[in-house]
C-alpha cells in the first residue's frame, strides 16, 4: 500500500518518541511556518565552535513535520558543521526527488534514519511539511554564524 | 441505502458530473467532500464553454461583427441571469470580477478612495468578525494601514456563532463599514443577518455580505438581506474559476469611485482626465472573463432548473445525518455548531490528537477527498486553540452512503495512528 511507503515506521516512531524536544538555550532562535497548513516549529540551534552542541525545537504539526524535526535532531547534533550541511543536502536533494531517487548504501549511511523520509517526497503536498524543520535550521545556523541579518520570523519556501 | 427525508435524486444528479466517476489509487471510488473549497462542474456548464470557445468567442462590447455581438449577448445575458438568481432590483447592479476575493477588495477600494460619506478615513472604524475568510480580513487590514481607521471585529462564542452581545460596542456611529460572512467556510455557522443589518443601519454604516458559501447552496435575496454589496464567486457553484460577482446597490455604484482604470470602464478619454462608463462596466476595466461568465450563466440555470430550496433541503438533511454518524466517532469534535441548525453544510472536526494533515492523508488513500488546514480563516483556530482542522463539505451530488465512507475512513484514521 502506497500509505505505508509515506508513514514508514522509523517516521511514526519519531513522531510518537520524539528526539530533543523542547527549547534549550541556544544562539539563535527562528520560528518558521508553513502557511498552507499552519505546521509551526521554533527552533534553535548552539554551537560550540564549528560543533553543532544543540539543536532544540519547540512545534506543532502534523506527524511528518514533527517527526522530521526529531530525526535532524538525531542527525545533527554533534556534527561538525561541514558535516551537517552535507547531510541537509543530501536531504534535501531526496526529498526534492519526487520519488526518483532509491536510497542506495552511502546514502543510508549518510542520512540513516532520514532516508525514510524518500516515500515523502512522492506527495508534493508534504514535501513542504519534511523540510518545515530542516529549513528552520539552514536560517537558524545562518543567523548564529553571523552569516545574513537576524530575522524574527521566517517562512519555509 | 440511507434514506432521508428532503433529499434529492443524486443518482440522476450525479449522472451530470462525470469527474464524480473517477476511481482513485488502484479501485477506489472518489468521495468529493471538498465543495466548500470548489465544487465540481456539471455537462451542462462544459457543454457551455465548450460552445462557447468553439461558436461564438470574441471580444466584448467592441466589434460590430457577428462573433463579436454573440459574445457580448452571451455575457451579458449571463449577467441577466445572476441579476435574476440573487434577486437583484436591476441588472445594473451585478459586477463581474474574478472571485469573492476580488469582489471584498474592489468594496475596500472604493471606500478609500470615495468622498463623504462614504469615506473610510482615520476618524471611522471598519467592522468585521473573527470568523471571516482571510479575504474578507487582508483588505480591510490594508485599508486600515492606508487610511488610519480602526478595525473592529465580533468574536466568537464557544459553539461556534457570532458573539452579539455587545453589538452596540463594536458598531458604532464611527462605522463606515460592517463585512462579515453568511455562511462560515470552516464552520459552517450561518450568521444572523437581520440583528447586525438593523444596527449598521441605525448607525448609517454600509453593510458587505461574503456569500460566498451561501449562494451556491441556498435562495440567496439580495433584497431580502438589506445589505449594500453581496460578493460570491462562481467555482463554488458549479461555475468555472475566475469568475465572481459583487452585488451593489445601484445609486453606491454611481456615486462610489472605480479602482482598476482601463478600457471598458470609461465614457470618454482625453490625455488629461477621463470620464466613466455607468455602473457596471464603470468596475470592469479591461476585457472580463467572458467564457467564465457565461459558465455561470449556465450554472446557475443548472441550480435553478434543480431549484435551490430543493437543493437547501437536501444539504439539511445530509449534514444532520453527517452530525449524527459523527458524533459516534470516538475522539471526534465538531468546531462550530454540533447541530443542523442554523449551519451550512460545512463540518470541521478534529479527531483526537491526529493532525488533520494526517487524517487527510489517510482518508486520501481511500478515496476522500476532504480539506485540511486552517481553510484561510486561521483565526478560527486560534479562538478554538488548535493548529488546524479537517473539513467535510457537502454539495448537491452528496449522499449519505459519502457519509458513511467518511465516518468509515475515520475509523481506519484512528486505527493506522492508534
Amino acid at each position: 500500500m502506497k500509505l505505508d511507503s509515506m508513514y514508514q515506521d522509523v517516521i511514526l516512531d519519531h513522531y510518537k518518541h520524539p528526539h530533543g524536544r523542547g527549547l534549550r538555550p541556544g544562539d539563535a532562535e527562528v520560528h518558521h511556518v508553513n502557511p498552507t497548513c499552519g505546521d509551526e516549529i521554533t527552533l534553535r540551534v548552539r554551537y560550540d565552535g564549528s560543533r553543532v552542541a544543540d539543536v532544540s525545537y519547540e512545534g506543532q504539526g502534523c506527524s511528518i513535520s514533527q517527526a522530521s524535526a526529531s530525526v535532524l535532531n538525531e542527525l545533527l547534533v554533534g556534527k561538525e558543521l561541514g558535516e551537517a550541511r552535507r547531510i541537509q543536502d543530501a536531504f534535501l536533494e531526496l526529498m526534492q526527488s519526487k520519488g526518483r531517487i532509491e536510497p542506495d548504501d552511502a546514502m543510508e549511511e549518510l542520512l540513516e534514519d532520514a532516508v525514510a523520509f524518500a516515500g515523502v517526497s512522492k506527495y508534493p503536498a508534504r514535501v513542504k511539511c519534511a523540510l518545515l524543520s530542516w529549513m528552520a535550521w539552514k536560517d537558524a545556523t545562518a543567523q548564529a554564524l553571523g552569516e545574513e541579518p537576524a530575522k524574527a520570523d521566517g517562512k519555509t519556501a | 441505502m440511507t434514506q432521508l427525508p428532503g433529499l434529492l435524486d443524486t443518482e440522476a444528479i450525479r449522472k451530470d458530473f462525470p469527474i464524480l466517476d473517477r476511481v482513485l489509487h488502484d479501485g477506489k471510488k472518489l468521495v468529493y467532500l471538498d465543495n466548500a473549497a470548489t465544487s465540481q462542474t456539471p455537462r451542462q456548464v462544459l457543454d457551455v464553454l465548450n460552445e462557447y470557445y468553439e461558436q461564438h468567442n470574441a471580444n466584448v462590447h467592441r466589434g460590430v461583427h457577428v462573433l463579436a455581438e454573440e459574445a457580448t449577448e452571451l455575457y451579458e445575458g449571463a449577467r441577466d441571469k445572476v441579476a435574476a438568481f440573487v434577486n437583484a432590483p436591476s441588472r445594473n447592479e451585478v459586477i463581474f470580477t474574478k472571485n469573492a476575493s476580488e469582489s471584498l477588495n474592489l468594496v475596500a477600494n472604493m471606500l478609500g478612495w470615495a468622498d463623504e460619506p462614504y469615506r473610510v478615513d482615520a476618524d471611522t472604524e471598519i467592522v468585521i468578525t473573527e470568523m471571516e475568510h482571510h479575504s474578507n480580513i487582508v483588505p480591510w487590514q490594508l485599508l486600515a494601514q492606508r487610511t488610519g481607521a480602526k478595525l473592529k471585529w465580533f468574536g466568537l462564542t464557544d459553539d461556534g456563532r457570532l458573539d452579539l452581545s455587545r453589538i452596540d460596542e463594536v458598531i458604532t456611529p464611527k462605522t463606515k463599514i460592517v463585512s462579515f460572512v453568511l455562511v462560515s467556510n470552516i464552520l459552517g455557522t450561518f450568521n444572523p443577518v437581520e440583528a447586525i443589518v438593523r444596527r449598521a443601519q441605525e448607525v448609517g454604516a454600509l453593510v458587505l455580505v461574503d456569500a460566498s458559501q451561501a449562494a451556491p447552496h441556498m435562495a440567496l435575496d439580495v433584497q431580502a438581506l438589506q445589505a449594500d454589496f453581496v460578493a460570491f464567486t462562481g467555482h463554488k457553484m458549479c461555475g468555472p474559476t475566475g469568475i465572481g460577482v459583487l452585488w451593489g446597490r445601484q445609486e453606491l455604484l454611481e456615486d462610489l469611485p472605480p479602482f482598476l482604470g482601463g478600457g471598458e470602464m470609461i465614457e470618454t478619454v482625453s490625455m488629461s482626465s477621463s470620464t466613466y462608463a455607468p455602473a457596471p462596466h464603470k468596475f470592469e476595466a479591461g476585457t472580463p472573463p467572458i467564457a467564465q461568465a457565461v459558465g455561470l450563466g449556465a450554472a446557475v440555470d443548472y441550480l435553478s432548473s434543480i431549484g435551490m430550496d430543493k437543493i437547501a433541503a437536501h444539504e439539511h438533511a445530509l449534514t444532520e445525518y453527517a452530525i449524527r454518524r459523527l458524533h459516534d466517532v470516538p475522539d471526534l469534535r465538531i468546531i462550530g455548531p454540533t447541530t443542523a441548525e442554523e449551519r451550512g453544510a460545512a463540518i470541521s472536526f478534529t479527531l483526537g490528537d491526529i493532525h488533520p494533515h494526517d487524517v487527510g492523508q489517510v482518508l486520501d488513500e481511500q478515496g476522500i477527498a476532504v480539506r485540511v488546514g486552517h481553510h484561510c480563516a486561521r483565526p478560527v483556530c486560534l479562538r478554538y486553540g488548535i493548529p488546524a482542522t479537517t473539513r467535510a463539505s457537502f454539495y448537491l451530488y452528496s449522499t449519505p452512503a459519502e457519509v458513511d465512507a467518511l465516518v468509515d475512513g475515520l475509523e481506519h484514521v484512528r486505527n493506522f495512528f492508534g
